[in-house]
């Protein structure tokens, strides 16, 4: 192709994706329904927020108020900012062994940077991540939570095998 | 043709009669440039204010958002909150700056623009000035911002401002003349450089329709090439928020800064009443030929209404270059403007010329 038929269709070329570009923007801007704006305060009764969302941590209870979770403490050593703490206490159970169950799982939202390492490690699926976010409260000390509801006790199930989530396995370094 | 539009002159001219028989010759003088420039000023920073809200709808629409939308009914009183809070904001001085230069920098651009302004026709007989020269004049004075961003960018002894003020020179410079060719095209087609006498060369049909496909080409070259050289997206390199923080404007806070913002929206609107007037008929309503009773029902809408309808229009265009792509670099500026749009408008030119030689555009 000589040099001068370049240069035109160089041209026309570039016109052509200019145009197709302005067409996306001119799409948007002549249909009001590819708004993608939550007005948030007014549309609190609606809103929904996304599955994955990480609001805070919870621990899941069922409606006979069983939780999942055996004290092992991985979260509380897991969380990079000391946002978890673990008091744990032991009882005997039917067979008269001793068992550790969970006395308070103690969880600071003002330290808490949402990684999930936490959620991600329980062996025991305990932990999850809420949808709530209206966090603002006017005393810090509201933001020191106790996870474990008031007289929930664990749910004894054989442990099941965790999904695997499809992160790259770090294999240890060869010496 | 015989037109039945209201001829704003007579107004005018009873006014000036009204003060000329009440006061000195003199006295008449100044106060006819009293009102006009109150009037100007009025107008200048009520549009300001439109068009400032007018970018960020647009803008957010075009984003997928909704704007502003909580100051007001629409958030119509939003603009104004933010001029408050702007009038209100301290004049920083900048330390080792060139304090003279530094102070005069926004006056000088910002009456450029205003000179500028002068020399729109907003309807029939509605104009500050209406030289034989009209376009000549504008080009001229619009020329004379530059000066005061280069002096701006200079006197704020800051990188960022001369950098930015360096580049906004190169760039008008070179875009300049593209402007002007391309309003050399419809000064060919009329045949006079006096905005009112193009004005009513289109009463029959506007420019762009009237020259065929080379006008529409000069058309959309104006808009490109005067987008640049105002400055704004996407060839505001000037003030590359991303690199430059503000370029040549970084430094400047307050009033002194909402003076280089409200010049750079106004800018906006006068670069798109020309065009409007030049290629659009400015205040001219949308006449096809010697259809006379198509042409009178266009007559019933104000001239005014179809001035603003047009200018708006061409803002938009604007807007719509703005939000849609990202900003080019300085090299890739200068190549659109000395590699495609300087021999496209030379061509263009020449082929224009030819056109009214031989007569093949539509009288």
């Amino acid at each position: 192709m000589s040099a001068f038929t370049q240069y035109f269709t160089g041209v026309f070329r570039s016109l052509l994706n200019l145009w197709r570009g302005l067409m996306v923007t001119g799409k948007y801007f002549i249909g009001p329904k590819y708004i993608v704006t939550q007005q948030y305060p007014e549309n609190r009764a609606t809103l929904k927020m996304a599955e994955r969302f990480k609001g805070e941590v919870i621990m899941v209870h069922d409606e006979n108020n069983f939780h999942r979770c055996n004290a092992c403490g991985i979260c509380e050593i897991n969380c990079p900012n000391g946002t978890i703490e673990i008091i744990s206490d032991k009882i005997m159970n039917e067979e008269g062994k001793q068992e550790r169950i969970i006395d308070k799982h103690i969880y600071h939202l003002s330290m808490c940077t949402f990684c999930g390492l936490c959620v991600k490690n329980c062996p025991s699926n305990a932990l999850a991540f809420s949808q709530e976010f209206e966090h603002a409260v006017f005393d810090r000390r509201k933001l020191t939570k106790i996870l474990n509801r008031p007289g929930s006790r664990i749910k004894r199930e054989p442990r099941v095998p965790k999904e695997k989530t499809g992160d790259p396995v770090i294999s240890p370094p060869a010496k | 043709m015989a037109l039945n539009l209201y001829d704003f002159s007579y107004t005018t001219l009873a006014i000036d009669q009204f003060l000329n028989e009440k006061l000195s010759p003199t006295g008449a003088v100044m106060t006819e440039l009293v009102i006009i420039g109150i009037l100007f000023l009025a107008l200048y920073a009520l549009l300001g204010l439109a068009l400032i809200y007018l970018e960020r709808k647009v803008c957010a629409i075009m984003q997928n958002r909704i704007g502003p939308n909580r100051v007001g009914k629409w958030g119509i009183i939003q603009t104004i909150a933010d001029m408050i809070k702007l009038l209100m904001k301290e004049l920083i001085p900048i330390r080792r700056a060139d304090k003279f230069l530094f102070n005069l920098a926004p006056y000088i651009v910002i009456i450029g623009s205003i000179m500028a302004m002068a020399a729109l026709p907003f309807a029939k007989g509605l104009h500050a000035l209406d030289f034989n020269i009209g376009i000549f004049y504008v080009m001229a004075v619009s020329s004379i911002g530059v000066i005061g961003i280069l002096l701006a960018g200079w006197s704020s002894n800051s990188k960022y401002s001369l950098i930015g003020a360096m580049r906004s020179g190169a760039q008008v410079v070179s875009y300049e003349l593209s402007v002007g060719l391309a309003l050399l095209s419809v000064v060919i087609f009329s045949g006079s450089m006096q905005f009112s006498e193009i004005v009513m060369s289109q009463a029959n049909g506007w420019w762009i329709f009237k020259g065929h496909l080379p006008a529409l080409v000069s058309f959309i070259i104006f808009v490109v090439a005067s987008t640049a050289e105002i400055n704004r997206g996407p060839f505001d390199l000037a003030e590359a928020e991303s690199e430059l923080t503000a370029g040549f404007h970084t430094e400047y806070s307050g009033i002194r800064f909402a003076f280089f913002f409200l010049a750079e929206f106004m800018n906006m609107f006068i670069v798109s009443g020309i065009a409007a007037t030049v290629f659009l008929g400015g205040w001219m309503p949308f006449h096809i030929g010697n259809l006379a009773g198509f042409n009178r029902i266009m007559d019933y809408i104000p001239p005014i209404v179809w001035f603003f309808g047009k200018t708006f229009f061409v803002v938009y265009l604007i807007m719509w270059l703005k939000w849609t792509f990202p900003r080019l670099r300085i090299d890739q500026i200068l190549t659109l403007e000395w590699k495609y749009l300087v021999p496209f408008n030379l061509v263009n030119t020449i082929l224009i010329a030819f056109i009214v030689l031989m007569g093949w555009y539509f009288k």
